[in-house]
């Protein structure tokens, strides 16, 4: 049952890459088809990463709300990175600070420690276990408590639900 | 349409500039990462949109979206290999850092 359901994540997402390349002609789904098909049974055992995903309509929907807050977080980073680099004193206070996160799955600590780049004045700078190590440009807290929730509380809530 | 591609590239190319800015500004190589990660993906994503929305065909679009996931997926793994590596090789940090937990928990470890 697991070999099936990596296979099959495997299959759609390569499919998609396959689908955006190439022409939309009977031709070229058909090819694509077996081609993936043939890739995605040799080498399933890297599917497994992706079958960590979730699949009901809780899982989809919060999927698809993430897409969105990581949307507006970057904008906002960006927005904050051009204040700071305008400013003429420069206003940094850097560190870095050990977060935890409650999540398993190496996918989502991956999709995670991706997004922490992505948002405002935060960039992982190594992962051990559970605990991850954040260069903040800003620090504000004091303890892992309280940096956790400002930090990694904002996205953990949506890849909790998506993935095992 | 045109007008409102070029627009939008237009503003891609000043979050770019803002990040090349950034990277000269920063006084260490963390701070030098974190501007120049955020700025460069959001600047090349709306770069290729703003070409994007120029074009009618379809299938430079489908490319142009490959194009952006690959850069939103690689950025910030590349950016985290520096930045890990940059730590690990004890580069020096900036003068106004106020806390290290990393090189903290590290030292614990080392006799």
């Amino acid at each position: 049952m697991k070999n099936i359901k990596s296979f099959v994540f495997l299959f759609i997402f390569l499919y998609i890459f396959w689908l955006l390349l190439n022409p939309w002609n009977w031709q070229a789904l058909l090819a694509g088809a077996v081609i993936v098909a043939l890739i995605s049974g040799i080498f399933r055992k890297y599917g497994e990463i992706l079958a960590q995903f979730k699949l009901n309509p809780k899982s989809i929907l919060y999927s698809l709300i993430y897409i969105f807050v990581f949307l507006k977080e970057l904008i906002k980073s960006n927005l904050d990175v051009a204040q700071r680099v305008l400013s003429p004193k420069l206003p940094i206070t850097p560190g870095i600070v050990k977060v935890k996160t409650n999540l398993n799955s190496d996918f989502a600590k991956t999709i995670l420690a991706n997004s922490i780049t992505l948002t405002p004045g935060t960039l992982s700078v190594d992962l051990k276990g559970k605990f991850l190590y954040i260069h903040w440009i800003n620090v504000t807290t004091e303890g892992i408590e309280a940096t956790s929730r400002a930090i990694v509380g904002k996205f953990e809530k949506y890849l909790e639900v998506m993935f095992d | 349409m045109q007008l409102v591609g070029a627009i939008i590239t237009l503003i891609g190319s000043i979050f770019l500039f803002l990040g090349a800015l950034g990277v000269f500004r920063m006084p260490d190589v963390f701070n030098r990462i974190q501007a120049g990660t955020k700025a460069t993906t959001l600047g090349t994503m709306l770069f290729l949109i703003g070409i994007t929305i120029g074009h009618t065909d379809v299938v430079p679009t489908l490319k142009i979206i490959i194009l952006i996931l690959f850069i939103l997926f690689t950025n910030p793994l590349s950016s985290h290999a520096l930045a890990r590596a940059a730590h690990y090789i004890k580069t020096p940090l900036a003068e106004e850092t106020v806390r290290d937990d990393l090189a903290k928990d590290e030292d614990r470890k080392e006799p």
